[in-house]
């Protein structure tokens, strides 16, 4: 069977029939060609699938697409605007948050929803708040200074 | 990782979903997922149908009314862990709440999802032990509740009936003089709880009137301390770790992680560090 799904992704509409089993990560990928939203571990644990929905971060490979239904999505695709990049990619760049780049998409959209929540957190909440995201490549020092880099810019 | 196939229905109120619950053998009601997608990825659990209730608005929400605390049982642990009522009235429950998983897991995990998974690492079934919850399930025949004590029967086994629908969970709000905590020994890769500890006292005059300690992580299911040596006492420390020594679990489970003896050791260390919090906030 599939089931027809209307959600919205970076906004814009989005129509189509998806089996029932399709995760929303695959959706994303496959789908729509948005590979910004990596698949790392597959057991809701590393974060690099990180998307927000109805702007709550979630992780994209524990979500079927057909719960996406009626949704909002934002993917690391739909940060920058008009070419202009989002303060948070701004940090990442400038900070140097990221070395093999697998996980940032995933940080900075699981970044963006603290950032949402808490406008100007401590390097302790940040730490906390990126917690469901895991990198193997900074030690996460550089990371923490890219969200404070952020916080300040959109404060 | 794909999940096997499965036919999906939507649910659009409580009754369909208890409809469609008898109409399909096996079905399986999946709230957030997150206990329920994991499972269906590795195989272990493989529903020929999933029943969404995840839009069931009905089931969701915190309410303060009596003296007792009703959550809904699609309320998330975000909302949980950020309630004011629950603040105000169970802060453990909050507290333990604000450690499941991770801030994405939390936004999707919800507290009828966890406990109905049952699994000997969530640090939820503990707190609703120690605070004596009581878990309200729904049938086509009618509504029952159950002892959170009792509804925790084993591994991944919960008194849910098959065609049941855990609808919410009511909790007696602590009274003044209680201070309650929860501690947790956490899985430095899953955020699982290996070993997590839940406690509370009351506090009247400097002595000790009520005291509970429920460890999750040990056991199948919750381990309830008996702890009443500390009534009367002015809680001292001594008497804290000589009360949480009395943790034991007749067949500990034990991984690769943690064997059983070494999470009933991390146990006893978590309940006195654990009381002696709550004793801190009474």
């Amino acid at each position: 069977m599939t089931v027809s799904i209307q959600l919205e992704v970076n906004g814009k509409p989005v129509q189509a029939a998806v089996e029932p089993r399709r995760l929303l990560v695959h959706f994303l990928r496959e789908d729509l060609g948005l590979t910004g939203a990596n698949i790392g571990c597959e057991t809701s644990l590393c974060g690099a699938c990180t998307v927000l929905v109805d702007g709550d971060a979630v992780k994209s490979c524990t979500m079927l697409a057909a719960q996406a239904d009626g949704a909002s999505v934002t993917t690391i695709e739909g940060l920058a605007q008009n070419g202009d990049l989002h303060p948070l990619q701004e940090g990442f760049w400038e900070k140097h948050g990221l070395q093999c780049g697998y996980c940032t998409p995933g940080m900075i959209l699981s970044a963006n929803y603290l950032l949402a929540q808490n406008p100007s957190p401590s390097d302790e909440e940040i730490r906390e708040g990126l917690k469901g995201n895991i990198c193997r490549c900074t030690g996460y020092h550089n990371i923490v200074e890219a969200v404070k880099y952020a916080a300040e810019r959109m404060s | 990782m794909y999940p096997a196939q499965f036919d999906y229905r939507r649910a659009g109120s409580v009754d369909e979903a208890l409809g469609l619950l008898q109409e399909h053998e096996d079905a399986k009601l999946m709230a957030g997922g997150h206990s329920l997608i994991p499972m269906m990825k590795l195989r272990l659990a493989q529903p020929p149908v999933v029943i969404d209730i995840g839009r069931l608005d009905e089931l969701k929400g915190i309410s303060e009314a009596g003296g007792s605390v009703r959550v809904g049982s699609l309320t998330t642990h975000a909302d949980i862990a950020a309630s004011d009522v629950l603040a105000a009235h169970c802060p453990v429950f909050a507290e333990a709440a604000g450690h499941i998983g991770d801030a994405q897991v939390r936004n999707r995990g919800t507290i009828g999802g966890n406990i109905a998974h049952a699994d000997p690492g969530s640090d939820i079934p503990p707190v609703l032990v120690l605070l004596g919850a009581s878990v309200h399930l729904q049938s086509p025949s009618g509504t029952r509740s159950v002892a959170a004590g009792d509804f925790f029967q084993d591994l991944l086994m919960t008194d849910v009936g098959e065609d049941e629908i855990l609808t919410h969970v009511d909790v007696p709000a602590l009274g003044s003089g209680t201070g309650s905590a929860y501690l947790k020994f956490e899985h430095p890769a899953s955020g699982y709880a290996v070993v997590g500890a839940a406690a509370a006292v009351t506090v009247q005059d400097g002595r000790c009137t009520a005291a509970g300690l429920v460890v999750g992580g040990v056991g199948a299911v919750p381990t309830t301390v008996d702890v009443s040596s500390l009534v009367g006492t002015d809680l001292s420390d001594d008497a804290i770790a000589a009360a949480a020594s009395g943790l034991d679990a007749e067949d500990p489970i034990g991984d690769i992680f943690a064997s059983g003896d070494y999470r009933v050791h991390v146990g006893k260390v978590y309940g006195k560090r654990a009381l002696a919090a709550a004793r801190d906030r009474a």
